[in-house]
């Protein structure tokens, strides 16, 4: 399949994916996005066999996963993902971090540095401080989300998981619902679906909404079902239990009132539409469980799935320029 | 203490806002004080030094800075300081007052503003009294505006009646708590925490309200949107006493510059979209912002070198406040003298200080400077923490000389 749109730069030999780092879609031309998509393909196909799920190219390089932040879901699929492609995994938590102990980000991301990672996979509660720790080290650094600022490979494996099963992402309208304000998913995929030609559309309540979404070529809906009409994907964010108890908005049930995706409601949408989640999921404060449950329209655990291949794609493909692959050394 | 010798500058533009004096001539300096200017010959002890081609103008009063950093004043042309009260401990008692007024001398005199209240606490009122007569010149309510209007009424109210200036930060605290960014288009790319612009025309209306009730003097250090402006001006078209100063970041840097998460362009309050930034320009023109100080605000490489949220707030601005000040006059926003009067006499009449003026007998404070050479800021090479937005940026005017009480503490 060449799903690659096509560029001259390519055309010309140029480099699929120049860039050291995976720090955030911003980044990103849509050529270069579609690429690691279309790395990730053979993966999916890998991860589904029932034999050994191996493949020894990552072998002998350490990929250290630096976790600032708590996270089960995508610790794991990044381990998952570095273990396939046969790296040493070592992952360090936060309770194993020294910042606890008084030390800087700097000092951590310098003592991780030489230890000669040759991949370090960085989550962190603060906007920028996955690109802060970039600029110290000598390997590609590969961002699982950095406060509200971007989640880059959530976008991908979205994306991924949107492409196989619609075919496509031009001309796709994608409503994103929920908590945009304090969401890196939404932030990232905002970027990366306007970039491959998706209509995206942010619904929430005006308390969740940031300012300067038209820059993004993003259309907000206070309104779910105006939101929701005629989508062909809806994607669902999680709506933190804190910011639900009166600060943001009233309570739960005030939420699932007005902006719980229920049947009712989904059915303003495409009769095919597509539901996703990056989990995990509140049932019955962001989304109905039978929606979530229902495998005909619920791509939910497909993005899990998905998640994997993705995060070997970028693994691999960051770190070709060191293992000296050719047309990348 | 006398001075060994009287000191005589030649054929230098001496410009003085207070007496209007703007043209080439000598000024001789003696006994620590003005002791002429006019054309006649230096006298035979003096020692003469040849100022052709330069600027010979008062010592720069930064007003509101947050450490009194003796040599990077006086690098930067500044003879005196107006330090804020966020000090370790802050400046909420009279001995602490005192001890910091004398922190600076002799090479540069650092007038202090008390604490408006206890401990910087916003609740309960500082003895600020005790304070004027230890050497405050004025009171302030430190980094962050007195969240409770009760306690801002009295602030000011009592203030009055000791005369004293209240210098107010103007950022709603509720609206902008936790906010490290202006809320706009660049923020929400960087998936920073962000407060609406309009924070700061609510402190400014409740101030001046609040200013006009009491019939205090209120001083708003940093005034850096549209909306504030606008509210600022009508406060005095009514005969609020209320005046407002400006550092050069907010005049010349706008929200893209934390773009990249620059931790050095993190500032208090944030840098606004170019709508405010030029609207501030305009404030300066139109005379409604008469202060321009430094916001000088030194921080460690530990305390920038941070996720950007993580970062502290806060410039070094004492060495780039002059060149990029003449940044307004190449411009064609003011003319130099009006610069000359918004870096010294103005802050000097808000703050009731004896200097900011050439006159016959005044303190012999001065600053030479030569408005025209290029150079490129170099936080690298600052007298101090380095941590300047404004790095690596081409400006022109160069301080030669930093004269304070007569004696030369800096020449290149």
């Amino acid at each position: 399949m060449a799903r690659t749109p096509s560029h001259p730069a390519l055309a010309d030999g140029a480099h699929p994916f120049p860039h050291e780092h995976l720090l955030g879609i911003a980044h990103l031309k849509p050529w270069e996005i579609a690429f690691l998509l279309d790395e990730a393909e053979q993966w999916v196909e890998m991860n589904r066999a029932r034999t050994a799920k191996r493949d020894d190219r990552l072998a002998g390089l350490t990929q250290i996963n630096a976790f600032f932040e708590n996270s089960t879901r995508t610790l794991l699929s990044f381990e998952i993902a570095g273990k396939r492609l046969g790296a040493d995994v070592v992952n360090l938590g936060v309770s194993g971090s020294s910042l606890k102990k008084g030390e800087t980000l700097l000092d951590t991301a310098l003592t991780l540095n030489a230890m000669h990672p040759d991949m370090i996979v960085i989550r962190h509660g603060s906007s920028g401080a996955v690109q802060l720790i970039s600029e110290k080290v000598d390997c590609p650094v590969l961002n699982a989300g950095d406060g509200r600022h971007e989640h880059p490979t959530q976008a991908l494996l979205d994306a991924l998981t949107i492409r196989r099963r619609k075919g496509r992402i031009a001309g796709l309208r994608v409503a994103i619902c929920g908590d945009i304000l304090h969401s890196r998913v939404a932030r990232s995929n905002f970027q990366l679906l306007a970039s491959l030609g998706a209509e995206v559309r942010a619904v929430a309540p005006s308390t969740l909404l940031p300012d300067g979404l038209d820059g993004y070529a993003v259309q907000s809906f206070t309104d779910m079902d105006a939101g929701l009409a005629g989508a062909d994907v809806v994607m669902m964010l999680r709506l933190q239990t804190e910011r639900m108890e009166g600060a943001y908005v009233p309570s739960p049930r005030e939420y699932f009132r007005f902006y719980g995706l229920t049947e009712a409601r989904l059915a303003k949408a495409a009769p095919d539409v597509l539901v996703m989640h990056p989990g995990p999921m509140n049932r019955g404060v962001e989304i109905d469980g039978a929606i979530a449950d229902d495998i005909a329209r619920s791509a939910v655990t497909e993005q899990v799935e998905m998640g994997v291949a993705v995060r070997m794609a970028c693994l691999d493909v960051l770190t070709r320029k060191r293992r000296g692959v050719e047309g990348w050394a | 203490m006398m001075q060994s010798a009287p000191l005589a500058l030649t054929g230098a533009r001496v410009i003085c806002p207070a007496t209007g004096h703007d043209a080439i001539a000598t000024i001789l300096l003696k006994d620590r004080k003005v002791a002429g200017i006019g054309h006649a010959e230096p006298p035979s002890d003096a020692t003469v030094i040849d100022a052709r081609g330069l600027v010979v103008a008062p010592g720069i009063i930064d007003a509101g800075v947050f450490k009194a950093d003796t040599a990077a004043a006086n690098a930067g042309g500044i003879t005196r300081m107006v330090l804020m009260p966020d000090q370790s401990p802050p400046l909420d008692e009279p001995a602490l007052v005192a001890y910091a007024q004398g922190s600076g001398k002799p090479d540069v005199w650092v007038h202090p503003l008390a604490a408006a209240t206890r401990g910087l606490n916003g609740a309960e009122l500082a003895e600020i009294g005790l304070a004027k007569a230890a050497g405050a010149v004025g009171v302030a309510t430190g980094r962050h505006a007195i969240a409770d209007a009760r306690v801002m009424h009295r602030l000011l109210a009592y203030a009055h009646g000791h005369g004293l200036t209240v210098v107010s930060h103007a950022e709603d605290p509720a609206l902008t708590a936790g906010a490290v960014a202006t809320a706009g288009e660049y923020a929400t790319r960087l998936g920073l925490a962000a407060a609406p612009a309009f924070a700061e025309s609510l402190a400014i209306s409740r101030d001046c309200r609040l200013a006009e009730a009491t019939g205090a003097a209120l001083h708003i250090r940093q005034v850096t949107t549209a909306e504030g402006l606008a509210v600022l001006a009508a406060a005095r078209a009514r005969g609020v006493d209320v005046t407002a100063g400006i550092t050069p970041a907010h005049l010349f840097l706008n929200d893209m510059a934390v773009s990249g998460f620059r931790s050095f362009a993190r500032l208090s309050p944030p840098l606004r979209d170019e709508r405010d930034r030029l609207a501030a320009i305009e404030g300066i023109r139109a005379g409604l912002i008469t202060i321009i100080s430094s916001g000088h605000d030194p921080q460690s490489q530990e305390d920038k070198r941070q996720p950007f949220a993580d970062a502290r707030a806060g410039m070094a601005g004492a060495e780039t406040l002059l060149a990029l000040g003449l940044g307004l006059v190449r411009d064609g926003v003011i003319d130099l003298p009006r610069l000359v009067a918004m870096l010294s006499l103005n802050p000097a009449r808000r703050f009731g200080l004896i200097a900011g003026t050439l006159q016959l007998g005044a303190p012999a404070d001065l600053v030479v400077f030569d408005e025209a050479a290029p150079w490129r800021i170099d936080g690298r090479k600052f007298h101090g923490a380095g941590n300047t937005p404004f790095d690596g940026v081409p400006t022109a005017g160069i301080v030669r000389m930093t004269i304070k009480g007569g004696d030369v503490v800096w020449r290149v």
